[in-house]
């Protein structure tokens, strides 16, 4: 499952996961045995709404390569609706990041149950590919954070 | 005296860049501010005023003081190399140049400021006469004669050609090193110049105002002035006035976590805002009207009282074209003036 | 604009208002400043004219807390921001004795300085009784003229309209100004490539110099303590250390007043150096539009604001990478 990675570059992601799906999610892919890269660092949160835009810029500017946000099916939050605001600021900032330039796909959001740990390790896999194809984040990053 | 055509200005800057480093006024997207000489660059000497004074050059807005970086247990610290290269700031009005004085003040007296003594140390003033002063100008009322300037070269523009006077030392070796573009000029062609200059700044509306009772050591009927909480009301406590002023000197100093180790480093402050001179057990001044006080009382009577009666303002206008609330510090000393008797 | 004199004079001398906000004339032919007026001597140096374009809803944050009711007079557009406010709960509505007064594009002093006019001695034909058509002007390089509508702000031409949405009475003629489309600006930078986009704003955002003058002066904003103030933060709210720092600030800056911001056009109007902020805001604007439906905040004190509100079928966040 796991992709190749190349030498040169290996990207950093974060992934914001709530803590009653996404991140029970996580843990099940793992105790299920199924692989993501170790690229992928994750936080959890309470809920996907607590995911402020600050949030997702501070990560980039400390050198995320991807941002990707994970919270419970629409319909399934723990706290009823924290995830229909959250799907709205996100589209919102998504749609700001593109509107000044920053390549799409840095960014996603993928909604995660308890139950998909298949799924989880899936959509890292493939969001690690895809930040691979973009490269680098630089329209992002704060020059101090580069090592 | 020398001179230069219009059309060859580009080859000078050319000549001056190629073995340091040039600062002009450069337009990028619509506005014109101090910015490096790079060959496509759109040079615009005919602006009047940049948005921001040309006090980067010697004081940037955010520079770097040291660098600790972390490498598993082993903690190294690198201190910031200081400016050692030479570079040529062009076309400084002479305000700005008086501003610049008024930072040396600051920084160059004990404890010296090490990274601003170097770029003074390095640095070259190519200053430019006004051409056309604007109504915002005030630079006369504190005994600036912009069609005169004092720096390391003098230049007026006439009729399309740059004429060229060198002052200092400074100035010489910077001519020397030009000297194959330049011709000689006429000297009675620039005091041609500068009386037409002097006439218009003779029109101008703030010329004539009056410093009086301002820069004394007894400044406490001032200072408790009730005129202050009239003032100040409609500040909104940005930082456009101490950002835009060639004299504001006030900076903090911050860390950032680069994750890897940490930058100290200085960035300007502005007395307008809420955490200026923040300290652990609060803040000294906690309303506006005193933050909104500070500032000109600091120009105008603190910095002249401990610097033999040199005002920290030059007049330079820019406060009064870009304050959001059109505040500024001619509003100031017109309303203290209306207060008569006041000492 | 002495009628609205004389009614403010009424009306501190009977006692329903305790103080006027409004314009007090400056030194020089364009910078009237906000000011309050106590006493009926006072406002002789009131002004009403094509130079007051400052949106006295923000102050009526502060004026709320005051003792009595403060006068303030509103432009159409501002009675938005006012709404808007009285929605969030940050003024008061019985403190305020709102006179909704005309306007006919409210004009900018760099737009003039653009046209190479300078050494300005006095403007005429920017008084609110003007037909708003040519302001002659007297500079001490001699007289020039410029059209009224080359002078005004660029919220002006594309004015949400004459109406004023909250007033207690209105005072005035106003007068159609829109002749260009909102989001014709932001379409643009859309169709632009990534590389075109990024340096564009790498352009425009390099001669931010972090004077919050935006954030200060923005209706919307009106938070406490910004976050940006926090000293919790390793990266300063002044410090423009690295380009990164001012597209956070003006992406978050935008984003936390969207859904709320009327579009009132403050902040682009004070930048120093003529970033045009508003580009940011109308993204989101036009993105909500597109998403959630038609919103103009400051319509009403009542409806919810579309970042406080969700439908079951919302667009994915995926949208934006798959419109391509």
């Amino acid at each position: 499952m796991s992709i190749e990675t190349n030498e040169e570059f290996r990207p950093k992601i974060v992934a914001f996961c709530c803590n009653w799906c996404s991140y029970a999610g996580a843990d099940l892919a793992g105790s299920s045995r199924l692989s993501y890269p170790a690229d992928v660092k994750i936080i959890r949160v309470p809920c996907s709404c607590r995911v402020n835009p600050m949030f997702i810029l501070r990560a980039f500017e400390k050198g995320a390569d991807g941002v990707i946000m994970c919270g419970c099916h629409p319909g399934d939050c723990h706290y009823s609706t924290g995830n229909y605001y959250a799907r709205r600021r996100m589209t919102l900032l998504f749609s700001m990041l593109d509107y000044i330039g920053v390549e799409n796909g840095r960014t996603r959001v993928e909604w995660v149950s308890a139950a998909e740990g298949v799924k989880f390790s899936q959509t890292m896999n493939e969001f690690v590919e895809k930040i691979h194809s973009l490269g680098k984040n630089v329209r992002l990053e704060d020059l101090r954070c580069r090592s | 005296m020398y001179k230069i055509a219009a059309e060859n200005l580009q080859a000078l800057f050319r000549k001056i860049a190629a073995d340091q480093d040039l600062y002009l006024p450069v337009k990028v997207s619509d506005q014109v501010n101090f910015r490096a000489w790079s060959q496509d660059a759109e040079v615009c000497l005919d602006t009047l005023k940049t948005v921001k004074s040309p006090k980067d050059a010697f004081f940037p807005q955010s520079e770097n003081l040291y660098t600790c970086k972390k490498d598993e247990k082993n903690i190294s610290i690198e201190p910031q190399a200081l400016q050692e290269k030479n570079f040529v700031v062009f076309g400084m009005k002479a305000c700005d140049v008086q501003g610049v004085k008024v930072l040396d003040n600051v920084f160059l007296s004990d404890p010296v400021d090490t990274f601003y003594a170097a770029r003074r140390e390095h640095g070259t003033i190519v200053a430019l006469a006004c051409h056309e002063p604007e109504e915002s100008c005030f630079c006369k009322v504190f005994g600036i004669d912009c069609a005169d300037p004092v720096a390391d070269v003098a230049t007026w523009m006439i009729d399309g050609e740059l004429y060229w006077k060198p002052l200092t030392e400074k100035g010489e070796a910077l001519t020397k090193a030009v000297a194959e573009l330049l011709d000689d000029g006429d000297e009675a062609k620039v005091e041609e110049e500068k009386t037409a200059i002097r006439a218009i700044v003779e029109k101008l509306p703030y010329s004539n105002l009056s410093l009086e009772g301002w820069g004394q050591e007894d400044y406490m009927d001032r200072f408790n002035s009730p005129v202050w909480e009239e003032l100040y009301k409609p500040c909104l406590a940005c930082g456009t006035c101490t950002f835009v002023c060639p004299t504001c000197q006030c900076y903090d100093i911050k860390d950032y976590d680069t994750g890897h180790g940490v930058q100290r480093y200085r960035c300007w402050d502005s007395c307008m805002y809420s955490d200026f001179t923040m300290m652990a057990h609060g803040n000294n001044r906690n309303s506006q009207m005193q933050r909104f006080r500070q500032r000109f009382m600091h120009k105008l009577v603190y910095y002249p009282v401990n610097n033999n009666g040199m005002f920290s303002c030059v007049g330079c206008g820019r406060c009064v074209e870009k304050c959001p609330s059109s505040l500024n510090i001619v509003k100031v000393i017109k309303a203290f003036e209306n207060q008569g008797g006041e000492k | 604009m002495q009628e609205l004199i004389n009614r403010a004079k009424e009306l501190l001398a009977d006692g329903t208002v305790a103080r006027v906000l409004g314009w007090k004339a400056g030194d020089l032919p364009y910078n009237p400043e906000p000011a309050y007026f106590e006493t009926e001597e006072s406002l002789k140096d009131f002004v009403y004219n094509g130079f007051c374009g400052a949106n006295l809803s923000k102050y009526m944050i502060e004026a709320s807390k005051l003792e009595g009711k403060t006068l303030v007079c509103l432009k159409p557009c501002d009675t938005y921001s006012f709404n808007q406010l009285i929605k969030e709960h940050r003024v008061d509505r019985e403190k305020a004795y709102i006179i909704g007064v005309g306007c006919k594009g409210k004009l900018d002093i760099e737009k003039i300085r653009k046209q190479g006019i300078k050494g300005i001695e006095s403007i005429s034909g920017a008084e609110i009784t003007d037909e708003a058509e040519t302001l002659t002007i007297q500079t001490i390089y001699g007289e020039k003229t410029c059209a009224y509508k080359d002078a005004m702000l660029e919220r002006c031409h594309v004015c949400k309209g004459k109406e004023h949405k909250i007033y207690d009475e209105l005072m005035g003629e106003s007068k159609e100004t829109k002749d260009a489309d909102r989001f014709a600006e932001v379409e643009k930078i859309e169709a632009m490539s990534p590389e075109e986009k990024f340096a564009f704003f790498q352009n425009e955002l390099s001669k931010c110099i972090r004077c919050n003058a935006c954030r200060n002066v923005c209706p919307a904003c009106s938070c406490r303590k910004c976050v940006f103030d926090s000293n919790k933060f390793d990266s300063a709210q002044k410090a423009n250390v690295d380009s990164f720092e001012e597209k956070m600030f003006h992406i978050i800056r935008a984003f936390h007043v969207a859904g709320r911001c009327t579009d009132c056009g403050e902040c682009s109007r004070v930048c120093p150096q003529g970033i045009p902020l508003h580009l940011f805001n109308r993204k989101f604007i036009k993105d909500i539009d597109t998403f959630y439906g038609e919103y103009q905040a400051g319509e009403d004190t009542t409806s919810k604001g579309p970042l406080t509100n969700f439908t079951f079928e919302d667009v994915e966040p995926s949208i934006v990478a798959e419109r391509g």
